[in-house]
């Protein structure tokens, strides 16, 4: 429970001895711990799977200057993600380092809307509150135009890799992929997408608790716990991007 | 909060604050979309019979191709339909039974019937709690379950059959709808099904885990709660870490078959075209999928082996043999399940410094095996033994681990492995210490909890004849199958036509012996059926005690009400096992009766103890605060 509700002393030395909740964490919140823990091993599977077949398929060996895009080769990532929505020319890893800094923003506000709840502040538990769905949408809009601009491929089709009759490969899918082996896209939108859908269960799950805020429901109740559960669940996503975005964009 | 509508029957701490909850609750939310965990426990119960007798009368229509395979099989037209060809069983549908009759057993019967029902029944029960964590959760556990179950019974009756690639699903053959007919809608189906399979025992898990960190009554410290519970915990832990694993391979496969990835295809021709897919790996899939299925093996044994403790214990009159050696053993099967699972993959093409890595850590599991085993016969050693029905299918399963144990130590020997991988040496293997035991511990605690479930005994002389049939029957299937391995025979064939030193007729009179053995005790079972459904309505009225039992399920009145105890949940003191205690005129003392109560039988350091009951006792306002917000 929140320091709102003054449950009585537990002495220490009977802190595990049953009668009580340890630590005093809440039923509540030991389960989103423990789903937590359990989605960590669906994530770890996943990454897992992108660093086997990853390091199956054969890296560019050649100098940085003279890579290109080929179906033979795992593409270089910096090549791939190097476009920004209204600017023309090589960005790498710009644009997808602000969604980086949005949603990791986006904890921050998270973390402001749990504190502003232990005081009991509704007004700026709703602030806080909206300022992480702004952020959350802000992400997934980010990530949308960056997935539509992999759809389409490379500007220049001439850089394209070339399927096996020669051709380039117009846009990706989870067949083709102009820019490197099919894999690169397959892991690409399986895993980003796994992702972002945890992402918008959590903005919709923010939304539902900002509603409840701002209906009062928590202060009828006496504490801000939710407002916490679901804090801990956002951390988790943002954390997980963290490691997706190290394997797709900086390995 | 769900915990606000648990505290209807506590009368004494506080009582008018909500006054939602004192009507009864209707029929519906009372048997059907009940949150009671008792009643959750029985939903999971029957549900886990039911399949068990579908996946066991699929076992014995492969067993009768086996055993006979020139019979006449046209008598089983009425049922089968048209997957009896001319007399004989279609031959894909043969691959469907065996697929169906692994992962009806395994998930359906022995996860979900098993832990579903003892975790559900006996968590709140023995440590005294009011009820789960949280009672909508583990109501949704349960229907995300049944949903599961009716998507996997229905592919059973589709046209082209349910999955067929072995309960184990390897791609490429379950990835590509053309390889078999069992690849199409019934893979689909199947995938379906075990997705919200994994999403209910995920809700459980989170369930157990929490109600025994959070809800355990005053005084019920990790140290004295009965070996039931730490089995149970150790199992919710262990499914909670894996079956995630085996949802991301469970979803990369969907992908696969449905939206053109290549996650696991690669290079493959079929009829002499080759098809699109590069870049996959068939290994990943396996890697993925045996990270769940090896703990899976201790998801369905751990509970029985808690089971048997708890029930050898009482039934010997004797405390268990080394407590904290229990725990720790089963602490040391739950990391090492965690970290052997490449055994499954000696012969897939793995390295082999590799393999012989995983060869030692899977020969370590010995180690807590055995204590565990030398526990129990320890407890039994000199023990006032009383032969319930409970107490003879729990010796069963010592008997069955045991003998199912030792050829894992053969098994697990990488070099051996290649002989014995995929014969029906593993499968005697297996079906010994993880099926058959854990089945045995299935019983044995419906016989002892029987009267807690349902206020009522069942009929110990049925008991008894269900034991010995089955008993008898499960070693005259089981045991010869190991003779059948050595001599070559390959697991999941319809037939067998040309195997060195013509072992395919020299073994054909083994191979009926086994199949009749096989339909004896699977027709031995109807005895247990009747007697189960017969004593819920008509058995032997229950006293509040039967089995003079010291845990606290058997301080909660006869039919036990929604909330579990009338007044206070009662404080602990001592640790479950006080059997036959020196000094003691009664020869078992409760967990729930004081050291101060019992001075003729305290040994000095419980004399100690005496100055903390006050404490303990103390922290009963605690303890309704925790039902109160």
């Amino acid at each position: 429970m929140s320091s709102i509700h003054a449950a009585p002393a537990v002495p220490e030395k009977l802190t595990w001895a049953g009668g009580s909740e340890p630590l005093k964490a809440s039923y509540g919140k030991l389960m989103m711990w423990f789903f937590l823990l359990s989605d960590t091993f669906t994530f770890s599977a996943l990454l897992v799977s992108y660093g086997m077949i990853r390091f199956s398929q054969p890296a560019w060996t050649g100098a940085h200057e003279k890579f290109y895009f080929a179906t033979t080769h795992w593409p270089i990532p910096e090549k791939v993600f190097e476009a920004m929505p209204f600017f023309h020319g090589e960005a790498p890893l710009v644009f997808v380092g602000i969604m980086t800094f949005i949603l990791i923003f986006s904890s921050v506000t998270m973390v402001l809307a749990v504190e502003a709840g232990h005081r009991g502040d509704r007004a700026a538990v709703e602030k806080w509150l909206l300022w992480t769905i702004i952020g959350g949408f802000t992400f997934l809009g980010s990530q949308a135009w960056e997935w539509s601009h992999f759809i389409a491929g490379p500007h220049d089709l001439a850089k394209a890799a070339k399927d096996a009759l020669g051709n380039p490969i117009v846009g990706a899918n989870l067949t083709e992929n102009p820019y490197g082996p099919p894999a690169f896209a397959d892991l690409f939108f399986f895993i980003t997408g796994f992702h972002g859908t945890h992402v918008f269960s959590g903005v919709i799950l923010i939304i539902m608790v900002f509603f409840n805020t701002a209906t009062g429901l928590y202060d009828r109740r006496g504490h801000y716990e939710m407002v916490e559960k679901v804090g801990l669940y956002w951390h988790f996503v943002d954390l997980v991007w963290v490691f997706v975005f190290t394997f797709f964009y900086l390995v | 909060m769900a915990t606000a509508t648990l505290h209807a029957n506590d009368t004494h701490a506080h009582g008018h604050d909500h006054e939602h909850e004192h009507h009864e609750p209707g029929f519906i939310r009372k048997y059907i979309f009940s949150e009671d965990h008792k009643t959750i426990a029985k939903q999971y119960l029957i549900t886990g019979i039911i399949w068990a007798f579908f996946g066991g009368a699929l076992s014995i229509i492969f067993r009768l191709q086996l055993g006979f395979p020139n019979m006449n099989l046209d008598w089983l037209k009425p049922v089968l339909g048209e997957w009896i060809v001319e007399g004989k069983l279609e031959k894909e549908f043969y691959l469907a039974l065996v697929t169906m009759h692994g992962t009806i057993m395994v998930f359906f019967v022995l996860t979900a019937g098993l832990s579903g029902t003892f975790s559900n029944f006996l968590i709140p029960l023995q440590i005294g709690a009011r009820d789960m964590a949280s009672g909508f959760l583990n109501m949704l556990s349960y229907w995300f379950f049944f949903l599961s179950s009716v998507i996997m019974f229905a592919s059973l009756f589709i046209e082209t059959g349910p999955a067929s690639g072995g309960w184990v699903i390897y791609p490429p053959l379950s990835a590509l709808p053309q390889a078999m007919p069992g690849s199409g809608l019934g893979m689909t189906m199947w995938l379906t099904s075990m997705t919200f399979f994994i999403v209910s025992q995920l809700l459980g898990g989170v369930n157990y885990i929490t109600t025994v960190i959070n809800l355990r009554t005053r005084g019920m410290s990790f140290t004295k709660m009965p070996l039931t519970i730490w089995a149970f915990f150790f199992t919710a832990v262990l499914g909670l870490l894996s079956f995630p694993v085996l949802l991301s391979a469970a979803l990369l496969l969907i992908f696969d078959r449905s939206f053109g990835t290549s996650f696991y295809l690669s290079e493959i021709y079929i009829g002499g075209e080759a098809l699109p897919n590069v870049g996959g790996s068939a290994i990943l899939y396996q890697h993925l999928f045996w990270f769940l299925g090896h703990p899976e093996v201790y998801i369905v044994l751990l509970p029985a082996l808690g089971i048997t403790s708890e029930v050898i214990a009482t039934n010997a009159r004797k405390p268990i043999f080394g407590y904290r050696a229990m725990i720790g053993s089963m602490m040391g099967i739950t990391v090492l399940a965690f970290i052997v699972w490449a055994h499954h993959m000696f012969v897939t093409g793995m390295n082999p410094f590799l393999g012989s890595v995983f060869m030692f850590l899977t020969l370590i599991i010995a180690v807590p095996s055995a204590v565990k085993a030398f526990n129990y016969i320890t407890t039994l050693w000199k023990g006032n033994i009383i032969f319930t029905p409970g107490m003879l299918f729990s010796i069963g399963l010592v008997s069955l681990f045991i003998s199912g144990g030792v050829t894992g130590i053969i098994l697990g020997n990488s070099a051996l492995d290649i002989n014995l991988h995929d014969t029906y040496f593993v499968v005697a293997h297996f079906h010994l210490v993880m099926g058959a035991a854990s089945f045995f511990g299935l019983l044995a605690g419906v016989y002892h909890w029987f009267p807690k479930l349902f206020g009522r005994m069942m009929n110990n002389t049925l008991g008894y004849i269900h034991f010995w049939l089955t008993f008898a029957g499960v070693y005259c299937v089981f045991f010869p199958m190991h003779y059948i391995g050595i001599a070559g025979f390959p697991r999941r064939y319809y037939s067998f036509t040309a195997l060195a030193n013509n072992a395919q007729d020299t073994f054909a009179d083994l191979n009926a012996f086994i199949s009749i053995a096989a339909i004896l005790t699977f027709a031995a079972q109807a005895i247990f059926a009747f007697n189960f459904f017969y004593s819920i309505f008509k058995g032997k009225k229950a006293t509040q005690n039967p089995w003079n039992s010291n845990t606290l399920e058997w301080t909660t009145p006869i039919i036990v009400g929604h909330g579990n105890w009338e007044g206070e949940i009662p404080a602990v003191y001592r640790w479950p096992y006080d059997y036959s205690k020196p000094g003691s005129a009664s020869d078992f003392i409760p967990q729930n009766v004081p050291f101060s109560a019992t001075p003729e039988s305290n040994l000095p350091e419980e004399n100690e103890e005496i100055a903390n009951e006050k404490e303990i006792e103390g922290l009963l306002a605690v303890q309704n605060d925790v039902y109160n917000h």
